[in-house]
């Protein structure tokens, strides 16, 4: 397995090389019509250039939880303010007032892509079987707190929740199959749901070939046939959206620079709430001392990562809530710039005096740490380095080390760690699993073992209380204690960039979580429509 | 004739039953010392927020927990009984995965092997009919090159020149990417470039080969008593010369066809094409062992048997062969 590892690295290596001197080469799209000229041919599909294929088409093991299915529809759907509206849900359900009980009535209008009607009995299937520990769906850990599903009459659905849970609806978007539907043998390659578009065929390793469920019950798309063709790699997604091969593409930001200004293309690049950020071991004897946490966080330049590192497809990050979003804190923010003379300053009051090789030095111990960062993934690298570089100029001596993820694990508790999270949806969502001293020594959860007693009463204020504004002051204290802490040094937020050829109306671009098997932009393009 | 073949037939398979428990069992030790976690794999991005309860059940689910040597004899008995197990990654059966891709594999190296055999004697044949000439040096030249260049380079500079510089060919994928029926030509017109980089990167071998085993036949009694009697030279050439020479061409055939597998494996990778080679990649990457066991003994299943068909062959071709222990 290792050679053929080897193999494969060295190819993509080259691969990256050969895309590189292509997309230098590749002749501009002055070739075609441009425009909408390929959709016109009749019985070809509007093809969609995306990076990670899914393992499986099935929401219980895990396909496209926050709503980005195209085949199957959530209870619930979201707006592109991130508003829930109801979906196969007739109206935003009721809780009961001790917060653990929630009743959702369902359209009675809706069926499945095999004319079954949905019923009340496919929605509580659903749930049990991704909650059925036999199933081994990786989604469980996200709706730990459903204790369990009821379906009284076809068209109610009673879910008990274990303790009040606020957050709970947004994850009511789960895709709904219908029941007993992990007992058809093929039904995770032809999967049958009661979305915009039904499966017609799936070339693995190649393509998805979808199309538009004419009786669908919120209105037929305009996009007849859609195709989502996988290639992983960035610069060959871009020689193919150039060559006329995709109508629409994700890009890696570099690659999509030269689209901008291209007749008949448009750029969208769309913030989301996908962050890079330093997780500090509390526990360990230097980065545990909150003076090296604060003197990093001054030091570092986040105008200069997002400029250089993510070619502008970004904004400097302050804290685990993004900006954009209802739930960020306006008032957690912080210079774009280093500011070196602030982070002198913290660091020699702490008592950390310069030692004779220019690293910072308090009762014996060096200012010195190991910061790791998964070996394979460049962004994190090149943002790792950049931390490492900004720190030494103020005296920190930062030892970066690559490694795989099995090798990270066993040295979250001691070693730094360059993270990547971020959900636009709920701040309960990984916070509550990151920052609460209930899960230390729960590796991955809070890796840095922070132990906060402030942070514990905020995070299950939010958590249990069912008032919105309640819950925002509790989740603005939370991000402003974060802040004051520094646990994390957050670096930046990314934004994600797509390309799309023609012009459309309906584009909705909004706040994108880490993920992005949520869709993102082509997460509602059942809506799209030619414009003129 | 047909008893010789039976009872090397026979011989070779017993003789491929312990090969393959020891592959087998081999992968099992390999998977163990692996370092990778299987079920970090599993869940990908999702790892980082699964509770380590989840993942606790998940390993128990699939007996991960259990000792080594009881998985190994489970897999086994499961193996005998003619169940692969599921795909973890893909939740679906490993054979119906396996079914659903051998097809494309075997018509891309099918015709790589075709391709191949018609290539290497096409050039091999004028290169030893005109040794020491200077298409004999262009020729050997570039078959030495070929050689030494890995499979990955050959493919990308093939996809560099027909399909982004050139834009003759589509540069991967089973169809164009917007068709949403797979339609023969189409497939065809995808299937150029792979089964070309394949046979091309294979051939530089079979090519040296047959060259050097023509000109050593040409030097014999048979060819200048064939020319002594005034034959034409193509008939010289062809009827007796090469047909002499090719016999243990079809032996080297054999020998390479672990070469083949690997060529398969890195073709299918750069092309994007839905074969089962390129699949095992994806396989090792998620540490998907049920499906990565099963592709193995694949591989050294073809091997086995490429291995007897190319001996069978010669056996048919030349009747003075006697296998060793057979006769």
């Amino acid at each position: 397995m290792t050679s053929a590892l080897v193999r494969f690295a060295a190819l993509v290596a080259v691969t990256t090389l050969l895309g590189l001197s292509a997309a230098c080469s590749a002749p501009s799209t002055s070739d075609g019509p441009g425009g909408n000229a390929r959709q016109a041919a009749a019985g070809d599909g509007f093809v969609l250039g995306l990076s990670s294929e899914p393992d499986n088409l099935n929401p219980v093991l895990g396909y496209a939880p926050d709503g980005g299915s195209l085949i199957f529809d959530g209870l619930v759907s979201r707006t592109a303010d991130l508003e829930l509206k109801p979906a196969l849900a007739a109206e935003l359900p009721k809780t009961d007032d001790a917060g653990t009980t929630v009743t959702f009535r369902l359209r009675t209008d809706v069926r499945f892509h095999d004319g079954t009607p949905l019923t009340s009995a496919d929605v509580a299937y659903t749930y049990q079987a991704l909650l059925d520990e036999k199933n081994n769906s990786s989604l469980r850990s996200d709706y730990a707190a459903i204790k369990s599903v009821e379906a009284p009459d076809p068209e109610t659905v009673v879910f008990h929740l274990k303790y009040p849970y606020a957050a709970f609806l947004q994850r009511a978007t789960l895709g709904i199959v219908p029941e007993r539907s992990l007992d058809r043998p093929d039904f995770n390659t032809r999967p049958v749901g009661t979305g915009p578009y039904r499966f017609v065929s799936w070339t693995p390793g190649d393509k998805i070939v979808l199309e538009a469920d004419p009786s669908y019950w919120n209105g037929a798309p305009a996009i007849k046939n859609l195709v989502l063709a996988y290639a992983a790699d960035d610069n060959v997604r871009a020689t193919r959206m150039a060559a006329g091969e995709f109508d629409a593409a994700v890009l890696a930001p570099k690659a999509a620079a030269r689209f901008d200004g291209t007749a008949g293309m448009t750029v969208y690049r769309v913030p989301s709430a996908d962050y890079r950020g330093v997780m500090f071991p509390m526990e360990a004897p230097v980065t545990g001392d909150k003076a090296i946490r604060k003197a990093i966080s001054l030091a570092l330049d986040r105008s200069a990562m997002v400029k250089t590192i993510l070619a502008g497809a970004g904004s400097a990050a302050f804290g685990p809530v993004a900006p954009g979003t209802s739930w960020h804190n306006a008032a957690v923010r912080g210079s774009d710039t280093a500011d070196q003379a602030q982070a002198v300053q913290v660091l020699e009051q702490a008592g950390w005096q310069a030692g004779p090789d220019g690293i910072r030095v308090k009762d014996g111990t060096p200012a010195r740490f190991a910061l790791m960062y998964p070996a394979g993934d460049s962004l994190r690298k090149e943002l790792a380095l950049a931390v490492a570089s900004d720190a030494k100029r103020v005296g920190i001596d930062i030892e970066l080390a690559g490694l795989d993820w099995d090798a990270i694990y066993p040295r979250m508790a001691k070693d730094a760690l360059i993270m990547g999270y971020g959900t636009p949806f709920d701040p309960d969502h990984t916070n509550y699993e990151l920052f609460h001293s209930d899960f230390v020594g729960q590796e991955p959860f809070n890796p840095a073992r922070y132990r906060d007693s402030e942070v514990d009463a905020l995070l299950e204020r939010g958590r249990r209380t069912a008032d919105p504004a309640e819950r925002k002051q509790a989740y603005d204290a939370f991000q402003q204690r974060i802040r004051d802490e520094e646990p994390w040094v957050y670096l930046v937020y990314l934004q994600h960039v797509y390309v799309v050829r023609g012009e459309w109306t309906g584009i909705t671009p909004s706040v994108e979580p880490h993920e992005h098997a949520t869709g993102g932009l082509f997460r509602d393009i059942a809506e799209w429509k030619p414009a003129s | 004739m047909s008893r010789t073949l039976a009872r090397m037939a026979v011989w070779r398979v017993a003789f491929a039953v312990p090969l393959l428990f020891a592959v087998t069992a081999g992968m099992f030790a390999l998977a163990k010392a692996s370092p990778f976690d299987p079920i970090r794999q599993y869940l990908g991005d999702r790892a980082q927020t699964t509770s380590p309860e989840v993942t606790a059940r998940i390993r128990e689910n699939w007996g991960l927990d259990r000792p080594l040597i009881e998985q190994y004899l489970d897999w086994l008995g499961s193996l005998l009984r003619g169940d692969l197990g599921e795909s973890r990654s893909l939740h679906r059966p490993v054979t119906d995965v396996i079914g659903e891709r051998l097809g494309w594999s075997l018509l891309v190296v099918g015709g790589a092997i075709v391709v191949m055999l018609i290539v290497s004697l096409a050039v091999g044949l004028p290169a030893a009919w005109r040794r020491d000439s200077w298409l004999d040096r262009f020729i050997t030249g570039t078959a030495y090159a070929n050689e030494a260049a890995p499979v990955f380079w050959t493919g990308l500079i093939a996809i560099w020149i027909f399909a982004v510089q050139l834009r003759w060919l589509p540069s991967g994928g089973l169809t164009d990417a917007a068709a949403t029926t797979v339609r023969p030509g189409d497939v065809l017109r995808h299937m150029i470039l792979p089964v070309a980089v394949l046979a091309f990167s294979q051939s530089s071998w079979l090519l040296l080969f047959v060259r050097e085993s023509l000109i050593n036949t040409l030097r014999e009694d048979f060819v200048t008593g064939a020319r002594a009697r005034g034959l034409r030279e193509r008939t010289v050439l062809v009827r007796h010369a090469l047909r002499s020479a090719l016999l243990p061409f079809i032996t080297l055939l054999g020998a390479r066809i672990p070469e083949l597998v690997t060529g398969a494996i890195l073709v299918e990778t750069i092309f994007s094409w839905p074969g089962v080679a390129g699949t095992s990649v994806q396989a090792a990457l998620a540490a998907d062992f049920p499906l990565l066991a099963a592709l193995t003994l694949l591989a050294t299943l073809a091997v086995v048997v490429g291995n007897l068909l190319a001996d069978a062959a010669y056996v048919i071709a030349d009747p003075r062969v006697r296998v060793l222990g057979v006769s």
